[in-house]
């Protein structure tokens, strides 16, 4: 396993988060988080469950409002935007959901046309179909678009909900946990198949994961989420080189090791 | 208008005596945040009329074997059990002027308006709640998408539309059911039942259950959408919008029949 290359010096930001804050309740989950996303890397965010990773991504696309704090996506500030700009931005932006969200109701290509069909009206079925093709043919399934969701594998739901939102040739991609529930060798495929959707698509993305492997394959940096800041940032074996108290027991209990 | 998905575990009222009124006010505000932007978004483009279409089809069409036998049984039912009364005065002659003015004034619209509550809210509130807690619908809204027009507008439109409709054809069933109840019992021929039974209605009569069967379907799609849409805590959230979905909307319709049955009392003479 190799790990990927650093984040060249010099690369333009796409995603700048300052001193982001969130509380649920009385529950503080971010606690003046700061992070910048630059322009074509793969940044993996690790931390155990419950510490605000998913939480994170949601507020880049504009699901969750925080309590304080700055996010820019795209020079775009998101909490300032209206709701109809928010809906531009998220035209650049893909978001894989931890559970793949695919539409139960729908078919394989109905879940895929969903979003082209209504943010693409200019576009003629034969288009359609075209970008469809193109989409499961780069996630390896072109043979499930007359399925039903609940008739494919857990991988499979993941490659779908990615090429969902590839579908949209966005800028950003959002990964929630994409190895979640996986076995290792689907893992394994997720995994190259992030790597290739940053070359096929030249995407810029955040993954969120506590698997580290998945951070080592995909990741080009990493950022550790520790009690709702992100004190540690880097290159993976920059991070887990070092002597960490807090770091070193998610290393350990990883099969990595 | 800037939206965002509710952040109602951290704006939930703290536990307090007045908690319980306080939360009750804050669900107000969010159902009537709720209609009002139906009316905003529901009317303006992009129209989702393929979607409509589709669930005129599922709430019409489906709703329609059960409205049948029901509506049919209400006339047969309503016909023998009114028939010992009216005979006692003599007044036979009467009954399908009773069962047709009882069935298009009230038992139609009411009992089109509480199997749809039951078919159609239930479904509704239970099909949402699960693609809220499935993070379906946060997907259609980070793919750009607007989520309340797609699934909550097209909703409420065709239970709206199809429920005058199912309404209509409730009565017609059920006077189907009171023919057979009085061909059988006093060998009515069916030109006389209809002319006899249609004969007292008027057009006040006709406008009243159009216009409650529309409110009726309002309310219903309102409520399911609204209990589906803004559900939580997993698959008890499911059950519980669907489960509410039902009984408010059922309550809802019949404080609606009493306000609308008192308005309407006022244009009779």
């Amino acid at each position: 396993m190799e790990q990927k290359s650093a984040t060249p010096q010099n690369t333009p930001t796409v995603i700048e988060i300052n001193d982001l804050r969130i509380a649920f309740g009385d529950f503080e989950v971010l606690k003046g988080a700061s992070l910048n996303l630059y322009k074509g890397e793969n940044l993996v965010v690790l931390g155990k469950s419950g510490t605000g990773k998913s939480v994170l991504i949601k507020i880049i696309s504009g699901l969750l409002k925080a309590d304080s704090g700055l996010v820019k996506v795209l020079g775009n500030t998101v909490d300032d935007i209206s709701y109809k700009e928010l809906l531009k931005l998220r035209l650049r932006i893909g978001f894989s959901f931890q559970n793949s969200a695919l539409y139960d109701s729908m078919t394989i290509r109905e879940n895929l046309e969903f979003p082209l069909v209504r943010n693409r009206r200019e576009l003629k079925k034969q288009q359609i179909n075209v970008a469809v093709e193109e989409v499961l043919d780069a996630v390896g399934l072109s043979q499930t678009i007359n399925q039903m969701p609940a008739e494919l594998s857990g991988g499979q739901r993941k490659r779908i909900g990615i090429a969902r939102t590839l579908i949209l040739k966005p800028e950003i991609m959002l990964y929630d946990e994409p190895t979640a529930g996986l076995d290792p060798i689907t893992c394994f495929e997720i995994n190259n198949l992030i790597n290739q959707v940053q070359q096929q698509y030249k995407t810029s993305s955040i993954i969120i994961t506590h698997d580290l492997t998945c951070a080592k394959e995909v990741g080009n940096r990493v950022a550790m989420l520790l009690d709702g800041k992100f004190d540690r940032q880097g290159t993976f074996d920059a991070i887990f080189s070092q002597p960490d108290a807090q770091i070193k027991p998610f290393y350990d209990y990883n099969f990595i090791q | 208008m800037r939206h965002k998905t509710p952040n109602l575990q951290a704006t939930s009222p703290p536990n307090k005596p007045l908690g319980w009124f306080l939360r009750m006010f804050i669900t107000l505000y969010d159902v009537y945040r709720f209609t009002i932007r139906f009316f905003k978004e529901g009317f303006l483009p992009p129209y989702e009329g393929k979607e409509l279409i589709k669930q005129c089809y599922n709430i019409g069409l489906k709703t329609l074997p059960l409205i049948s036998v029901t509506g049919f049984i209400t006339g047969i039912v309503f016909t023998k059990q009114s028939r010992p009364s009216l005979a006692e005065f003599g007044a036979q002659s009467w009954l399908p002027s009773l069962v047709g003015i009882a069935l298009l004034r009230t038992l139609a619209p009411l009992l089109t308006a509480l199997i749809s509550a039951g078919k159609v809210g239930s479904s509704i509130g239970a099909e949402l709640g699960s693609m809220r807690v499935t993070e379906q619908i946060d997907a259609m809204e980070v793919s750009a998408t607007n989520p309340f027009k797609f699934l909550v507008t097209t909703r409420v439109l065709a239970t709206t539309i199809t429920l005058p409709i199912l309404t209509f054809y409730t009565a017609f069933i059920g006077l189907l059911g009171a023919l057979l109840n009085v061909t059988v019992s006093e060998n009515t021929s069916y030109k006389i039942f209809f002319e006899s039974a249609l004969e007292q209605i008027t057009f006040l009569d006709i406008t009243a259950s159009t216009i409650k069967a529309v409110l009726f379907g309002f309310t219903i799609s309102m409520v399911g959408c609204y209990q589906g849409y803004n559900s939580l805590k997993g698959t008890e959230g499911v059950g519980k919008a669907a489960n509410s979905a039902v009984v408010i909307g059922m309550f809802l319709v019949f404080i609606e029949e009493v306000i609308t049955v008192q308005f309407f009392a006022l244009f009779r003479t």
